[in-house]
């Protein structure tokens, strides 16, 4: 038998070294540099307090992802709609609320007090708790967003099903709930996933409000018991946590999605 | 008189002699216009009710524009559309017609059935599914009667056993059979086919076609925009030639594909006539 040699590749060779050599050296580094408590850090990681915190960075990102595609696919609508003025006012929020840094709109948010002392009957500083700051300043900002990626998974649908909708008798809202849209959630998913990713790592920002997150939790321990980076660390664990659970979960969803039922692009 | 009528009148369009007042589809000098381009230009139309007039016509001539207004896909922008004597998408003002609510005109476009050269089916949805999707969500018809319905109307073009299959693993010329099923599920009066067999090749046209044939056989009302001079001649009642946005020529197929008068039918008759032999016309 003769024996079928493939092509040698120093290049990857060399190239894998460096890379185990940069990751020992950053081990060592942070071995050494600092001394970080093994045993306190644990304890702190799944300590009541840092779990409240998670808990709230969980429903702060999930409330503000609910209110991210309502107002994503309304604003999508009326971007695709043959009035101008609805056009206008989506292109404006999008523009608006893209345009402008989330720690920026966050901290408008969280001291609305000072621009309204009221809103409609009620105080602005019952009513916009931190809490609810946050999930407002979160959910608006994802609302522009998702606006962009369900216009363009709406877009990606063919025209032709809209017109056989229509054709059979559906109202366009009709057309658009049981026909469009589920097709174009197959264009949605993928980077509704990444902006959810990004969204979880946003949530972070509300520390500044003192919303009540993680980080927040972190930055509130760290002075009574003077380990900051300790806590710093805990949080970017359960940070990165939160985001593999949803990268599992939104790899799930793409395959799901891209199989079997999906029809005419879909392989065997 | 009407006696000697009844030797040649085919059964269906009996009815005609009796109520002869109302046409199921007329146009009265429809406009059309895509910005500056004047796509229908003045157009007349008569269609009686179990009739089937089938439009012939080049790439670009409006064939699929007037089939689109007839059921107010498009807005037409001068004249009257009549389906079964109301006006399609439009209330009568006098002077002027005033577009109607969409709820009225979901009402109106559910008594039409449309196929197009695409199919169109939904692809997320089951061949079954996508029959009773519009009886079921539409009509509001119970599933299980919707079912019973669109089964008969699978079996009826031949597609029984691919209930559950999803449209992407059907060939085109059975895509095209469930499309045609689709619409008939909604029982409508009058069916539209905008070259239903031109994406098709010639050996699945035909599957598609006969189907076509089953039902104006059985008295639909049908309008049909196609390049197959076969069907013309063997089903169509009545054919029109389109050109430029309006209506060259009419009247019964034979006499118009033997005998057309006007140069421009006699010239398009003549191109087609040799396409048919050789390779097929375009995708239009
Ligand atoms: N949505 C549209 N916008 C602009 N022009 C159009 C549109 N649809 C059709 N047209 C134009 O209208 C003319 C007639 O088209 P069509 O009705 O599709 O003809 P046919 O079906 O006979 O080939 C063509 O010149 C075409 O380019
Ligand atoms: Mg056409």
């Amino acid at each position: 038998m003769v024996r079928a040699i493939p092509l040698r590749r120093p290049w990857l060779w060399l190239g894998s070294a460096v890379v185990v050599a940069l990751a020992v050296v950053l081990a060592v580094a942070i071995y050494r540099g600092h001394d970080i408590h093994g045993a306190a850090t644990a304890q702190l990681q799944f300590g009541p307090a840092m779990l409240r915190g998670l808990q709230i960075t969980i429903v702060l990102a999930v409330l503000s992802e609910i209110i991210g595609i309502a107002l994503g696919i309304l604003l999508a609508v009326m971007r695709l709609s043959p009035g101008t003025v609805l056009r206008l006012g989506s292109g404006f929020y999008v523009w608006l609320f893209r345009g402008t840094p989330l720690l920026v709109q966050i901290l408008i948010w969280g001291n609305l007090a000072l621009l309204f002392e009221y809103i409609g009957p009620f105080k602005t500083t019952t009513l916009m708790t931190p809490f609810v700051a946050s999930v407002v300043a979160l959910g608006l900002n994802e609302g522009a967003y998702m606006a962009e990626i369900m216009r363009a998974g709406i877009v990606a649908v063919d025209r032709g099903q809209l017109d056989a909708s229509l054709a059979l008798g559906m109202s366009s809202a009709l057309a658009l709930r049981r026909i469009v849209l589920p097709q174009a959630l197959r264009a949605i998913v993928s980077p509704a996933g990444n902006q959810f990713i990004s969204l979880l790592k946003a949530t972070s920002l509300v520390s500044v409000i003192a919303g009540g997150d993680l980080l927040t939790v972190a930055e509130n321990i760290s002075p009574a018991n003077l380990r900051s980076i300790e806590l710093t660390l805990v949080a970017a664990l359960w940070y990165l946590v939160l985001t593999t659970v949803t990268s599992v979960g939104q790899y799930f969803m793409e395959r799901r999605l891209g199989r079997g039922g999906m029809g005419i692009h879909a392989g065997p | 008189m009407a006696a000697a009528a009844w030797g040649f009148m085919p059964v269906r369009n009996v009815a005609r002699l009796f109520v002869p007042a109302m046409p199921m589809v007329r146009a009265e000098d429809v406009h059309k216009r895509y910005g500056r381009l004047e796509v229908l230009k003045g157009l007349h139309l008569e269609v009686a009710a179990g009739e089937v007039l089938c439009i012939i016509g080049t790439c670009g001539s409006g064939k699929s524009t007037l089939l689109r207004c007839i059921n107010h896909l498009e807005r037409i922008d001068g004249g009257r559309l009549y389906v079964d004597g109301e006006l399609m998408g439009y209330r009568e003002g006098g002077d002027c017609i005033y577009e109607i609510r969409q709820r009225d005109l979901c009402r109106q476009r559910a008594g039409v059935g449309m196929v197009f050269e695409r199919s169109n089916l939904f692809p997320h949805l089951t061949v079954l599914e996508n029959v009773i999707e519009a009886p079921v969500h539409v009509k509001h018809e119970p599933k299980a009667a919707a079912i019973e319905h669109a089964r008969a109307l699978l079996k009826r073009v031949g597609l029984l056993d691919r209930l559950d299959a999803y449209p992407g693993r059907l060939s085109g010329g059975q895509q095209q059979r469930v499309a045609i099923a689709r619409a008939l599920a909604m029982r409508p009066k009058l069916m539209l086919f905008d070259e239903p067999t031109s994406a098709l090749d010639p050996e699945v046209a035909g599957e598609v076609l006969s189907v076509m044939r089953g039902l104006a056989h059985e008295g639909m009302t049908m309008i049909v925009a196609t390049h197959e001079m076969a069907f013309v001649r063997d089903v169509g009642d009545e054919v029109v030639f389109m050109d430029g946005g309006v209506i060259v020529e009419s009247g019964n197929p034979r006499d118009v594909l033997l005998h057309p008068q006007h140069e421009r039918t006699k010239a398009f008759l003549q191109v087609g006539a040799s396409l048919a032999d050789g390779s097929r016309s375009g995708p239009c």
